[in-house]
C-alpha cells in the first residue's frame, strides 16, 4: 500500500491572510479521496499548491517519494499529477478533438514535430478517439467547444486531464453547475476509471451526494486547517464536522 | 542648464502621459492615438492663434476641442470593442492614429507651422549664468501646477475618487452604482483634454508638423511603462526620468541618445514590469 | 476549426492559386508585375508575423526589426559584390533569426500589452542602430547602390534584374514560405501553439513549457521576416532605416488584421488589399493612410475576423446549412 502523496505541514500565506495552515495528509495509491469544506476553507488554494500554480509558504509536498514542492505547473504535470479546474478552463476556439489532442501531444512530447500534419499521426488520433469515446464525446469530435453545453464542456475539461495519463488526478468541483443527469454521468466516469486503472482521485466538491458516493476517504478543511479525516461514515458522524457545516449540507 | 531643459520637456511629456495612464488604468485601453490627440492640440492652437491672434484664447479653446474629439472617438469607436482582446483595442486606436495623422495633413497641409509664444512670455532670461527662454520657464512652472491641481482633484474631489475606484476595480465600481459608460467617456475626454493642453503648450516650443503624434506616442508609452501603467504619480516620475535622460544623453552620449529611452524601457519591462514605483521585482 | 471546403475542393483551390501566381506575369504589365512582387514579399512578412500573432497569440509591434536586419545584411553583402544572391538572402535570414533568438528570449517572458511594448522597444533600438551607425549602415541614407547580378552558373545564368525574372524568384520563395508555414501550423507543434494562444495556463498544466514554444514560434517567425527583408532590399535596391521603424512594424499587423488573423492566407489577402488601396488612392493624393485607417476601424469593430475570415465564416455557415461536413481536422 504505497503512499502516492504525502503533504507535510503545508501553509500558504497571502500577505497577512493565511489561506492554508499546517495541513498534512496522505493519500494511498489508487484511492478515491475527497476534500470538503465550506466556501473559503482553502480548498482551491490547497489544490493550487499541489498542482504548482502557487508555491507554499512553508511545508513539503511529496509525490511518489519525490519532493515536488514549488515546482512549476508544467513540470508537475509531466511528473504525473493532473488537475481539472472549478471554472471550466478549456481551449475555446478549438474542436473537442483538438482539445484532447493538445494534451496528448504534450504528454507524448510530440510538440516538437513541426513538419508533420497532426492528423496523420494514427496513434495519436486513435488514442484521442478512445478518450473521447470513454467520455461519450466521440460524436462531438469536430465541433468547436464553444457550441457545447456546459456539462459537455466539463467533460472536455476532464478529457484534457485524462489525456495526460496522470497517476493522481485533482478534480476541483467537477460537477459544479451540472444537471443531475450530467452529475450521474460524471460519477460513473470516475468510478469506471478508478476500477479500470489504479489512478488516484482527489476531488473537492460541494455536492455531498457525489462526495459520499465516490469517496473512500474524506478530508475536511475548515478555515485553512485540516479539521478531520476518515471514511464517509466516520465523517458523517463527526461532531466537529457537523458544527463546521452548521448542520446544513449533510443530508445526502 | 540641461537639467532644467530636460525637466521642462518632461513636463509636456507628463501631461500627455497622465492622460494615457489614466485611460489605461480606468478603461484598460492603451490609447495609441494619444500622441495624435496631443498633435491635434498643437494644430488647434495654431488655428486659434491664427484666428484670434491670442494665445490665451487658444489655451482655453484648443484643449476643449480636443476633448470633444476624444469624446466622439470613445463613444462611437471605442465602446464597441471594450469586451474584446487587448490586441483589438490597440489596433482600433492605431486605426484612429492613422486617420488623425493624415487628417491633419489634409486640413493643414504637410508642411510645418509655427506658433509664437505670447508677448508676455517671449524673450529670454538669465538663470545661473545661462540664457533660458522665458516660455520654457513658464512650462517648467505650469507643469507642476497642473500636476498639483490634478493630484488635488484625484485625492479630494468626489469625481476624482470615483475615477480612482474605477481604475482599481471596474466591476466593483459598476456594482456601487457608478455609471461606467459615462465614466469611461468622461475619463477618455479628460485624458484627451490633458493631451490637448500638452499640445497647446508645446506649440510655441516646437515646430508643428504631421509627425508630432508619432514621435511622442512612443515616448509616452515609455514614460507610462516606467512609472507603471495606470499610476498617476508614476507618470510624473517616468516623465521626469525620461526628460532628464534625454537632456543629459544629448550632452554626454549624443550618438546613443536616440536609443536610451528604448534601452530604459527594456530594462524596466524585464526587471520591474509594473513600473518603478511598484512593489514587485 | 473544421475546414470550410472539402479536401478535393481545397486542393483544387490551392492548385488554382499556384497556377495564378506562376502564370500572372504573362498577363499583366510591368508595373503590375512589380506590384505583385512587392505584395508577395510583404505577404511573406505578414505570414511570418501571423505565425506569432494569429497562431501563438503574441502581438509583436517590432517585427520590422527582423525584416530590416535581413534587408540590411543582404544589401550589405550585395553591395560588396557578394557572388551569390540566394546566399546573401540566406545569410540575411540567418542573422535575423539570431536576432530573433535574443529578442524573443527576453520578450516571451511577458504577455499581451507588455509584450507588444517591449517588442516595439527592441524594434526601435535596432532602428536607432541603423540610423546612427553611419559607418556601417549608411545612417539615415541607408545602403544604396545595389546591383542585381545574374543568377545561376555558366550557361544557365539568368539575368534577374528584369521585373519578370525577379518576380519568379520571389514567387518561388513565396510558395516555399506558404508550404512550410502551412505545414507548421497544421503540425502537432502548431496545435500546441494554438492551445497556448487559447489558454496558456491550461497548456502549462498539460506539461508544456510555454516560453520554449513561444520562443520557437518567435524565431521561426523572425527567420521568414528576415527573408522577406532580404528580398525587399533587393527589390528596392537599397536598405534604409525606415525598414526598421515601428511604423514599418505596423504594416504586417495591419495586413493581417485586414485579411484575417485566424485564416492562414489572411495576411496575404490583407497585403493585397493594402497595396490595392495604396495604388488606387495614390493616383489622386499622397494622403492615403487615412483610408487605411477608415477601413481598419470598422473592420476591427464589425469584422474582427478580417475580410477573408469573414467571407470564409459566412461560406462555412452556408455549407453547414447545406449539410456538407468539413474535411477532417483541416483549417482553411
Amino acid at each position: 500500500m504505497a503512499n502516492i502523496l504525502e503533504v507535510k505541514n503545508l501553509t500558504k500565506r497571502f500577505g497577512s491572510f493565511q489561506a492554508v495552515t499546517n495541513v498534512s495528509l496522505t493519500l494511498v495509491k489508487g484511492e478515491l479521496a475527497s476534500l470538503i469544506g465550506p466556501n473559503g476553507a482553502g480548498k482551491t488554494t490547497f489544490y493550487n499548491m499541489l498542482s504548482g500554480k502557487f508555491s507554499p509558504t512553508s511545508g513539503r509536498i511529496i509525490f511518489e517519494g519525490r519532493d515536488i514542492t514549488g515546482l512549476p505547473p508544467n513540470k508537475i504535470a509531466r511528473i504525473g499529477i493532473g488537475r481539472s479546474f472549478q471554472i471550466t478552463n478549456i481551449f475555446n476556439g478549438m474542436t473537442v478533438l483538438q482539445n484532447i489532442l493538445s494534451a496528448l501531444i504534450a504528454h507524448y512530447g510530440r510538440g516538437r514535430s513541426f513538419l508533420s500534419l497532426y492528423w496523420k499521426d494514427r496513434k495519436l488520433m486513435d488514442e484521442a478517439d478512445k478518450i473521447l469515446d470513454s467520455l461519450g464525446l466521440l460524436s462531438f469530435a469536430h465541433i468547436p467547444t464553444t457550441h457545447l453545453s456546459y456539462g459537455d464542456k466539463r467533460l472536455v475539461e476532464i478529457g484534457i486531464v485524462l489525456a495526460n495519463y496522470p497517476r493522481l488526478i485533482l478534480l476541483d468541483e467537477p460537477t459544479a453547475g451540472m444537471t443531475p443527469e450530467e452529475t450521474e454521468k460524471m460519477i460513473g466516469i470516475i468510478h469506471r476509471l478508478a476500477n479500470e486503472t489504479d489512478t488516484t482521485f482527489f476531488l473537492t466538491e460541494h455536492d455531498m451526494k457525489v462526495v459520499f458516493s465516490v469517496s473512500q476517504k474524506i478530508f475536511v478543511l475548515h478555515q485553512g486547517s485540516l479539521l478531520a479525516e476518515g471514511t464517509p461514515e466516520e465523517i458523517r458522524e463527526d461532531q466537529r464536522v457537523r458544527e463546521a457545516y452548521l448542520g446544513g449540507t449533510f443530508d445526502a | 542648464m540641461n537639467f532644467l531643459n530636460g525637466v521642462s520637456l518632461g513636463m509636456l511629456l507628463f501631461l500627455i502621459s497622465i492622460g494615457l495612464t489614466i485611460i489605461f488604468g480606468v478603461l484598460g485601453v492603451l490609447n495609441f492615438a494619444h500622441g495624435s490627440l496631443y498633435m491635434l492640440g498643437a494644430y488647434f492652437c495654431f488655428q486659434a492663434v491664427s484666428l484670434y491672434q491670442n494665445f490665451w484664447v487658444a489655451m482655453i479653446l484648443s484643449p476643449f476641442i480636443v476633448a470633444v474629439v476624444g469624446g466622439i472617438i470613445e463613444m462611437s469607436l471605442l465602446r464597441p470593442v471594450y469586451g474584446r482582446d487587448v490586441s483589438f483595442q490597440l489596433l482600433l486606436t492605431f486605426g484612429v492614429l492613422l486617420v488623425l495623422d493624415d487628417a491633419v495633413r489634409l486640413i493643414w497641409g504637410s508642411g510645418y507651422h509655427i506658433v509664437d509664444p505670447p508677448e508676455a512670455l517671449n524673450g529670454i532670461v538669465h538663470v545661473y549664468g545661462f540664457t533660458y527662454p522665458v516660455y520654457s520657464l513658464f512650462i517648467l512652472f505650469i507643469g507642476p501646477l497642473i500636476g498639483l491641481g490634478l493630484w488635488g482633484f484625484f485625492r479630494l474631489t468626489l469625481w476624482g475618487k470615483k475615477i480612482r475606484a474605477a481604475s482599481m476595480d471596474r466591476e466593483m465600481a459598476a456594482g456601487v452604482g457608478i455609471n461606467v459608460n459615462r465614466l469611461f467617456t468622461g475619463v477618455f475626454m479628460f485624458g484627451a483634454w490633458l493631451a490637448g493642453i500638452g499640445g497647446t503648450l508645446a506649440a510655441p516650443l516646437r515646430a508643428i508638423g504631421p509627425s508630432m503624434g508619432e514621435k511622442i506616442i512612443i515616448e509616452s508609452f515609455i514614460v507610462v511603462v516606467i512609472g507603471g501603467l495606470g499610476s498617476f504619480p508614476g507618470a510624473f516620475v517616468g516623465a521626469m526620468v525620461l526628460g532628464v535622460i534625454n537632456a543629459y544623453g544629448a550632452q554626454y552620449l549624443p550618438k546613443a541618445t536616440m536609443a536610451l529611452p528604448y534601452i530604459l524601457l527594456a530594462i524596466i519591462l524585464l526587471t520591474k514590469p509594473r513600473g518603478l514605483l511598484s512593489r514587485e521585482a | 476549426m473544421g475546414g470550410v471546403f472539402s479536401k478535393k475542393r481545397a486542393l483544387a483551390l490551392w492548385a488554382a492559386g499556384l497556377f495564378l501566381v506562376l502564370g500572372l506575369p504573362f498577363i499583366i504589365n510591368t508595373y503590375m508585375t512589380l506590384l505583385m512582387t512587392e505584395i508577395m514579399i510583404m505577404g511573406i512578412f505578414a505570414l511570418s508575423f501571423n505565425l506569432l500573432f494569429g497562431y501563438t497569440g503574441l502581438l509583436s509591434f517590432g517585427h520590422a526589426a527582423f525584416f530590416g536586419i535581413g534587408g540590411y545584411i543582404t544589401a550589405f553583402l550585395m553591395i560588396h559584390d557578394f557572388p551569390s544572391m540566394p546566399l546573401a538572402i540566406l545569410v540575411g535570414s540567418l542573422v535575423a533569426t539570431l536576432a530573433a533568438v535574443v529578442v524573443g528570449y527576453f520578450s516571451v517572458k511577458l504577455d499581451e500589452i507588455y509584450f507588444a511594448i517591449l517588442t516595439l522597444g527592441f524594434g526601435m533600438m535596432f532602428y536607432t542602430l541603423a540610423h546612427q551607425w553611419r559607418s556601417v549602415t549608411g545612417g539615415s541614407d541607408g545602403l544604396t547602390g545595389l546591383v542585381l547580378p545574374s543568377l545561376g552558373a555558366g550557361f544557365l545564368s539568368v539575368n534577374i534584374s528584369t521585373p519578370k525574372s525577379f518576380y519568379y524568384v520571389v514567387a518561388c520563395l513565396f510558395v516555399f514560405t506558404v508550404a512550410i508555414l502551412l505545414r507548421i501550423v497544421r503540425s502537432s507543434f502548431g496545435l500546441v501553439l494554438m492551445s497556448i494562444r487559447e489558454n496558456k495556463e491550461r497548456t502549462a498544466f498539460t506539461g508544456i513549457d510555454i516560453r520554449a514554444y513561444r520562443l520557437a514560434s518567435f524565431v521561426i517567425s523572425g527567420l521568414f521576416a528576415g527573408m522577406a527583408g532580404g528580398l525587399f532590399a533587393i527589390f528596392d535596391r537599397m536598405a534604409s532605416p525606415s525598414m526598421l521603424h515601428w511604423t514599418a512594424s505596423a504594416e504586417p499587423v495591419l495586413m493581417t488584421v485586414l485579411g484575417g488573423a485566424h485564416v492562414f492566407l489572411g495576411p496575404v489577402v490583407g497585403a493585397v488589399i493594402f497595396f490595392l488601396v495604396e495604388y488606387m488612392i495614390t493616383k489622386f493624393t499622397d494622403i492615403w493612410m487615412i483610408f487605411l485607417g477608415a477601413i481598419l476601424i470598422p473592420l476591427v469593430i464589425f469584422f474582427p475576423e478580417g475580410v477573408l475570415g469573414t467571407i470564409l465564416a459566412k461560406w462555412g455557415k452556408k455549407q453547414h446549412i447545406k449539410g456538407e461536413e468539413g474535411a477532417r481536422g483541416e483549417h482553411s
